[in-house]
């Protein structure tokens, strides 16, 4: 260990041993997160500043290192708490046992914020912070493309555009997968997969982290991305080109903090938890660098005036239902659903698309029935789906995924046949678009 | 050459020191390199549900398509990325050992520069450069009305990936072509070859060693490199394909794990191919001292031409280290040719943490970098001068670390040694020399394979002579080889000191300590936010100041000992 680090664990140890004494929380208090530097050096001074005597010690990691890591060094645990958006990987270290049960004694924070539960059920981890899905584009690239201003989520399947959007893969961004999954419980399974498939065709790339999709807009490197509200703000506050919208139907995402199992600064731990949930700690979620939206409502008193507010505003969150239990189940299948049929066969989706969009455009200009009937087709080929819904929740599928001990499928059998079955229905979808588009000339 | 014959039979029964050498590096690697990383790949080979061994899901690799057709990018990519590479590094090595240069040292120093980019702020600054909006192509379509996508799907991998490996070619070329025999030139030109002839027959195939050591590596690295597909969101390719799988959260699949064996099994055999290609030839030359090749002064027209493709390939080269530079001093940078104004902000809010990240960065890729030198040129002395058995398996095994994807090491790393607990209660894991060794066994196979090129230059007959006078192996080793390898061993341990100043995805799993933490840790914090782009980058420039510094006096010293070679001998030929 270092120089430092030495005298920093000694600081540690002396801590563990007198906090399970005297509950005054001391000493160094580590956290593990996925959130930048901008969200947490505020709280990191304010904290540090409510309980003298502490040290918060932020270890910056994705989400994913971070679950791994935590998972790893079970053993020996020198982790206090995982602070981080995503709640599949609270799930995840939930259900390997590497949370800690607690009861947050804060007061004024409500059952649910939009549709979402805010809180763990069990109580393994709290929501501290919202924020909305909504839609972020480039101004600059969006004249010199002539694209018009998104407001809804279906715009991003209109043929302007195509080639211009871009999203965080699902299985990659734990909130990208709740809105994938909103649209899923709010449309139907089969309806939601064909709106999901035609913003898929006008896709220009998927990434495979959370903030790929802002950084690409702010460079302007894609015109419109799918992103949570946070990141446009913060773009915004940094004086990036670029605007914002909430459609009219968006999800509420809490983000989460958890205690560690077995953490060493266990007081600490729950100090910090309580200062997050506290009205001092939801007022920092204010700071521009952050822009989050506080769980208290009592807070929103003391935000800026045009500071979008869940428990006013009822487009915000309130109109869909979120079942937390049929999303549990299907988790990994929608999310490698999506990887298949959109993410990995994006160039044979974009090609059935295009061809779609132009074939409709030949109609528009010459009507065609015949053509009309083909295009339909076109369009329900590329919208088929090889799962039913209850097949994905089925435990024979969703046991494929999650390593459940039973022999069965295996993840790699289904994803081959899933994948084939699409790559044979784009081709399929763009032979009869390329035919209706003849019939209309 | 004469030599051939003799060589073979120079093989003596191996010292009780060489056992005990082969002993430790075997250990070393056995306990930092296969078992961290065979506790977390063995899912490979296990039955989903029992854990029973099966090869079933190798199987089910080349029955998925996605998985064959990543193979075939992987490989087509990787080929095309080495003759690009080349292109960019010929010239360069040739032009600046080969003739009277001006500026010889800046360009070997500024043409390493590439292999130095610092994650998330390069990609960023690539992007806005030859991207699809970024400025050239800003320009051409306001100009001429059309875009060039040079980052665009499989060939876009070929470009950015040939900009950012090349060095390993230029680097270890150059030091071939500095240790060539100016006897075996002069021969060839009494004999009548000059021009493209004496390259082509005489001096190329000398350094063939230096070139195929540089190309195997840029080779294998293409293909084991995650980072620059999924920057251009080229995602059926094999190592992102692992990348995505192992690194997805709550996923239990072994497909990630199958294709890490994959990656593995291929570079090993690309490695074993290239030293096939150089086996049962001779490369060494007796005569030290010539200080290489003439060099030769050029016409004015020559001289004019060097200059003019030196530049256009140093521009195309750091092109990305000048984006780099703008994006370092930008307020805002979106959809446009160059940023809207300038700034020195960034530098101030770096300037106070960053000290400590230096002085880690620093600490680290210099242990990393030594701890590479010597064992590759341990383990390039037992492979070409010794007998003993086991020692290709260390040559595969440190070859091997290269495929490793960082983040299988970095777990490896936590699960093996977590649990090993300190006196003091603290795990054996959470030291910053974990850090230290996680780098080195990464950055091994470029060390190794620089002092294995120049070992194959150095005859034997010089250990032979050195031996009959009496010396022992040990101050043979250290009055004759070491020093005739100075060259290969500096181009080694500046590419692995170089490369490890940067590398982040082992670094990630196992920084513990903000304290303990290098430049690419908090390069990686800052860019997860819109505002740390600015100060991203101004770390991303200081890290590669940092690593260019270095170089540069490395090369310093290699050119002082080249010249103090040349000096005497020189005067009486």
């Amino acid at each position: 260990m270092t120089r430092s680090g030495i005298a920093l664990a000694l600081m540690a140890l002396i801590a563990g041993a007198g906090s399970a004494v005297a509950q005054a929380p001391s000493g160094k208090v580590t956290v593990i997160t996925s959130f930048s530097k901008d969200v947490t050096d505020p709280f990191k001074k304010a904290f540090e500043k409510a309980y003298p005597g502490t040290t918060l010690e932020v270890q910056n990691r994705n989400t994913n290192a971070g679950v791994k890591f935590v998972e790893e060094t079970k053993g020996n645990t020198q982790t206090d708490l995982f602070w981080a958006s995503a709640p599949d990987a609270f799930e995840v270290l939930k259900g390997k046992g590497l949370l800690q049960k607690y009861q947050p004694k804060a007061q004024g924070i409500p059952e649910t914020i939009g549709a979402f539960p805010i809180n763990d059920r069990e109580g393994f981890y709290f929501g501290f912070a919202a924020s909305g899905y909504g839609i972020m584009w480039n101004e600059r690239y969006a004249r010199a493309n002539k694209l018009p201003e998104p407001k809804e989520w279906s715009d991003l399947a209109k043929p302007a555009y195509y080639d211009h959007v871009s999203i965080a893969a699902p299985s990659r961004s734990g909130t990208t997968h709740l809105t994938i999954e909103t649209v899923l419980q709010g449309e139907g399974w089969d309806k939601g997969w064909r709106t999901l498939k035609e913003m898929g065709g006008n896709l220009r790339q998927v990434t495979e982290r959370s903030f790929g999709v802002p950084d690409a807009v702010n460079s302007g490197q894609v015109g419109v991305g799918v992103v949570i509200d946070f990141f446009a703000f913060s773009a915004q506050a940094s004086g990036f080109p670029v605007k914002f919208v909430y459609p009219s139907v968006t999800t509420i995402v809490p983000a989460n903090v958890g205690i560690v199992a077995n953490a060493p600064n266990k007081a600490g731990a729950e100090a910090f938890v309580e200062y997050l949930l506290s009205p001092a700690g939801q007022e920092v979620l204010l700071e521009p660098s952050i822009r989050r939206l506080p769980i208290n409502p009592a807070v929103y008193a003391k935000a800026p005036a045009d500071y979008p507010n869940p428990f006013k505003d009822p487009s915000l969150g309130a109109k869909v239902k979120f079942d937390v239990d049929v999303s549990e189940k299907r988790t990994a299948v929608v999310d490698t659903l999506f990887d298949q049929l959109i993410t990995f066969q994006l160039d044979a989706l974009k090609a059935a698309t295009k061809a779609i969009h132009e074939a409709e455009a030949a109609l528009a200009k010459k009507d065609n029935p015949q053509g009309r009937a083909l295009v339909g087709q076109a369009r329900d080929l590329v919208a088929a789906m090889p799962v039913t819904e209850a097949q994905a929740s089925s435990p024979e599928i969703a046991g494929a995924f999650t390593g459940a001990k039973e022999k069965g499928a295996r993840q790699a059998e289904l994803e081959q046949q899933w994948a084939a079955f699409a790559k044979e229905r784009y081709a399929q979808a763009a032979a009869k678009a390329g035919d209706a588009a003849k019939l209309a000339r | 050459m004469a030599l051939a014959l003799s060589r073979t039979a120079f093989r003596p029964a191996a010292t009780p020191g060489q056992w005990a050498l082969v002993g430790a590096i075997g250990l070393l690697l056995l306990f930092f390199l296969v078992l961290p990383v065979a506790t977390v790949i063995y899912v490979a080979f296990t039955e989903k549900g029992t854990g029973a061994f099966t090869l079933v899901n190798f199987l089910d690799f080349v029955r998925t398509d996605l998985f064959v057709t990543s193979f075939w990018n992987s490989v087509y990519v990787s080929a095309m990325a080495v003759a690009l590479a080349s292109v960019f590094a010929l010239p360069l090595a040739y032009i600046t050992t080969r003739f009277q240069f001006r500026g010889a040292l800046l360009i070997q120093t500024l043409g390493f520069v590439p292999l130095i980019m610092p994650p998330f702020a390069g990609a960023v600054a690539m992007q806005l450069l030859f991207g699809r909006n970024g400025s050239l192509n800003l320009l051409l379509d306001d100009w001429f009305g059309f875009k060039i996508p040079f980052m665009e799907g499989l060939n876009g991998v070929v470009f950015v990936q040939a900009v950012h490996y090349f060095p390993f070619i230029l680097v270890n070329l150059s030091a071939a072509l500095r240790n060539i025999d100016r006897a075996m030139e002069e021969a060839a030109q009494n004999l009548g070859c000059s021009g493209f002839r004496l390259f082509r027959r005489i001096v190329f195939p000398l350094a063939l060693p230096g070139y195929l050591a540089g190309a195997s590596l840029v080779f294998v690295k293409v293909f084991d490199d995650l980072a620059t597909p999924l920057l251009l969101n080229v995602k059926d390719m094999l190592a992102p394909q692992a990348y995505l799988r192992v690194t997805s959260i709550g996923i239990a699949d072994p497909m990630g794990y199958v294709i890490a064996v994959v990656l593995i099994v291929v570079s090993v055999l690309a490695m074993a191919a290239s030293a096939a290609a150089t086996r049962g030839r001779d490369y060494s030359t007796v005569q030290r001292g010539g200080g290489g090749l003439a060099k030769r002064a050029m016409t004015r027209w020559e001289s004019a031409a060097a200059y003019a493709v030196v530049f256009l390939i140093l521009a195309l080269v750091l092109a990305p280290h000048l984006g780099l530079l703008l994006l370092s001093v930008a307020t805002v940078w979106s959809f446009s040719p160059l940023p809207d104004a300038y700034t020195v902000a960034h530098y101030a809010r770096v300037f106070g943490e960053s000290s400590v990240y230096i002085k880690n960065t620093l600490l680290y890729a210099t242990l990393a970098g030594l701890i590479d030198v010597l064992l590759g040129g341990a383990i390039a002395y037992l492979v070409l001068r010794t007998r003993l058995v086991g020692r290709h398996w260390l040559d595969w095994a440190a070859s091997a670390a290269l495929a490793v994807p960082g983040v299988v090491l970095g777990i490896g790393y936590l699960r093996t040694f977590f649990g090993v607990q300190l006196p003091d209660g603290r795990s054996l894991a959470s030291l910053w020399i974990m850090i230290v060794l996680a780098l080195a066994v990464r950055r091994l196979p470029y060390a190794l394979r620089a002092c294995h090129a120049a070992l194959q230059q150095i005859a034997v007959s010089l250990e032979e002579a050195a031996e009959n006078l009496g010396a022992t192996k040990a101050r043979t080793v250290r009055r004759v080889v070491v020093p005739l390898m100075m060259g290969g061993i500096l181009a080694g341990f500046v590419s692995s000191f170089a490369t490890a100043a940067v590398e982040l995805s082992a670094t990630l799993m196992l920084v513990q300590n903000t304290s303990d933490a290098p430049l690419a840790y908090g390069l990686y914090v800052f860019m997860q936010s819109p505002a740390g782009r600015g100060p991203g980058a101004a770390l991303g420039v200081v890290a590669v100041l940092l690593v260019a510094v270095c170089t540069y006096l490395s090369h310093l010293v290699i050119e002082r000992g080249q010249r103090a070679k040349s000096a005497p001998m020189g005067a009486s030929p």
